[in-house]
């Protein structure tokens, strides 16, 4: 697994946060990514504000799930992967993607909710549990305690506290889904990854989730992919528009959406692309 | 003391950490010590067969029409052996083959639960059944019982033990089998169904095609352990090299004859000693092509859901 990241890409690296207003979470700095010999990110840098929503956009296949799974480094799974370039998780710089920085520990930092709903199975509650055992939570008390947080969190406890043993997959497919953000939350991570969590569910769930990524963004610093305009423009403060492994340009929300600067995103943003 | 850095000290996890590691390495080991042991068993086939190839000349092993090690117009020919060996083997394929399938798409996609639930079981059951029996039940019953609609058919012969060992491998063939067409996702099905497909069309234009690696692998399996099988053969084949294009006929099989010779004293290094140790090798290499047979044709059609 050591050759999967390049030596290149320091463990620490210091990057100075760039609006001060807003701290950075993390720095995504010149990061580069392989399939093998297919280069699927090329030099990505961009800073990922704290306690806000960043958005990727772009048409399919430009890159936006190899970006987010470098986060955590889901990649790692597969063989022939390499990196290059830093993911720096602040505020002390540790480089997410580094070959020295162990993959385990990044992902019991940083959560994730896949596109289709991926509940185990297991009860509902257990599912929510799960997170919380690997990290060596198991005073029942706590974890009753956190698991109950984590469903109100994901909006989804009035459904489910009166039946927190049933197995998940008894619900809905909106229910599960939110059911994953609420198993992903039980740890508190630092960083919420989100894969288009709302593309195989219906327009009420996808409400709801939409709406519970409003009030979640208080808490917790989230970055999701989405090949839908309409919610990106809803639930983003920051959106990044990727084309072909590259980022094209990057911003505030309603400045991408109402005055962008590269016509490749005007054409994207205003549908003229496909 | 940033996160990172407490989540490397947490005693918990490094525990977690050691344990893995443990883990890995003794997962690593028995891998290692599962070739270590496939490596000696070649390595003693070899050694101990290398005496016999020194004295007999490898042409004569394998064009030779006879095998009479112990007499004094002594023949080395692998032909009587092999040719027996695949008889039965053959024969074997031929009933384990339809049945088998037959079976398994039945249990998979037909039979309700309550049934396979009890289907299963019994066929299992056949699989706990001690070889020797099988090989008396085809010498003493099935035989005496065929011979009143086969003119022609001996006491020993391959046809009858072909069949039992058909049977015997049926339990292995279907459960593996019907295990790769359950593992075909429901959503093929339900794209069959879809298009308008009966059952039957489904089974055999979706399930089968997709469940194609395991299937082929079930089928090499049983064919390794029809040629490998030993006892129904001994009992019920007869004990005479006989190379015969008749399998009415009795003719001692590979096997048969290696435990023939082994209940014998045979002087340690003697050539017939080592004679057991060649007809092992070629088993052996038979074994060996089938499963990488089934090894490409896995690698070829490999199905990824
Ligand atoms: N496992 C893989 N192996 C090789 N290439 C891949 C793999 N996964 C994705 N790709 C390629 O990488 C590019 C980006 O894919 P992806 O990040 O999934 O795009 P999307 O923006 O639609 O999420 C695509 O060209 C895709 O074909
Ligand atoms: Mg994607």
């Amino acid at each position: 697994m050591n050759d999967l990241t390049n030596a290149r890409s320091p463990a620490v690296t210091t990057a100075s946060p760039l609006s001060p207003e807003a701290p950075v979470r993390a720095q995504v700095a010149d990061l580069s990514f392989w399939y093998g010999k297919f280069q699927a990110l090329h030099g990505v840098s961009m800073p990922i504000e704290d306690r806000r929503v960043t958005a990727i956009i772009g048409p399919s296949g430009c890159g936006k799930s190899t970006l987010l799974r470098c986060f955590n480094r889901i990649h790692d799974l597969y063989a022939g992967v390499r990196y290059e370039g830093a993911i720096n998780l602040m505020p002390d710089g540790l480089n997410l993607v580094s070959r020295t920085v162990d993959p385990i520990l990044v992902r019991l930092m940083v959560g994730m909710v896949f596109q289709k709903p991926n509940p185990f199975p297991k009860s509902i509650y257990e599912n929510v549990a799960s997170g919380l055992y690997v990290r060596g939570i198991r005073t029942k008390s706590e974890v009753e305690g956190r698991v109950e947080k984590a469903l109100k969190q994901a909006a989804i406890w009035d459904e489910v506290k009166d039946r927190l043993k049933s197995p998940a997959y008894e619900l809905s497919g909106g229910q599960q889904q939110r059911l994953c953000i609420a198993r992903a939350l039980a740890p508190e991570p630092k960083l919420l990854l989100l894969d288009e969590p709302t593309s195989a569910l219906d327009p009420i769930a996808t409400a709801k989730i939409e709406s519970l990524i409003d009030d979640l963004a208080k808490d917790v610093t989230i970055v999701i992919v989405t090949h839908n305009m309409g919610q990106a423009a809803r639930i983003s403060d920051q959106t990044a528009f990727m084309h072909l492994g590259n980022l094209v340009e990057f911003g505030e929300t309603e400045q991408i959406f109402t005055n962008p600067k590269a016509d490749q995103t005007r054409d994207y943003v205003t549908g003229r692309y496909g | 003391m940033s996160e990172y850095q407490a989540l490397q000290a947490s005693p918990f996890l490094r525990r977690g950490r050691i344990l893995a590691a443990v883990m890995q390495a003794l997962l690593f080991a028995s891998a290692a010590l599962s070739v270590l042991i496939t490596g000696a068993i070649v390595w003693v086939l070899v050694t101990e067969s290398l005496p016999f190839f020194t004295q007999v000349p490898i042409w004569d092993f394998l064009t030779d029409l006879q095998w009479t090690p112990v007499f004094t117009d002594a023949h080395y020919g692998i032909l009587p052996l092999l040719s027996a060996t695949l008889w039965a083997a053959g024969i074997a394929m031929l009933v384990a083959t339809p049945l088998g399938l037959i079976l398994s798409i039945y249990l998979s996609e037909f039979a309700r639960p309550s049934v396979r639930e009890v289907l299963k079981p019994i066929l299992e059951m056949l699989a706990a059944v001690p070889t020797v029996v099988f090989g008396y039940f085809a010498l003493l019953f099935l035989t005496p019982l065929a011979k009143q609609f086969i003119p022609g058919l001996e006491g020993f012969n391959l046809l009858i033990p072909g069949i039992v060992l058909g049977i015997m491998i049926l339990p292995y063939v279907v459960s593996i089998s019907e295990d790769a067409m359950r593992a075909v996702p429901m959503a093929l099905r339900e794209a069959a169904f879809g298009l308008g497909m009966s059952r039957v069309q489904m089974a055999f234009s979706v399930i089968i095609p997709g469940a194609f690696s395991g299937v082929t692998a079930a089928y090499l399996l049983g064919f390794s352990r029809a040629v490998g099988e030993t006892m129904v053969v001994a009992i019920a084949a007869g004990q005479n090299p006989n190379l015969t294009g008749d399998p009415r006929e009795g003719a001692a099989t590979i096997t048969a004859y290696i435990v023939q010779m082994s209940l014998g004293d045979l002087p340690h290094g003697s050539l017939v000693y080592s004679t057991i140790f060649a007809v092992g090798l070629v088993l052996f290499v038979i074994t060996l092509i089938f499963n990488l047979l089934g090894f490409f044709l896995r690698r070829r059609f490999r199905e990824a859901y």
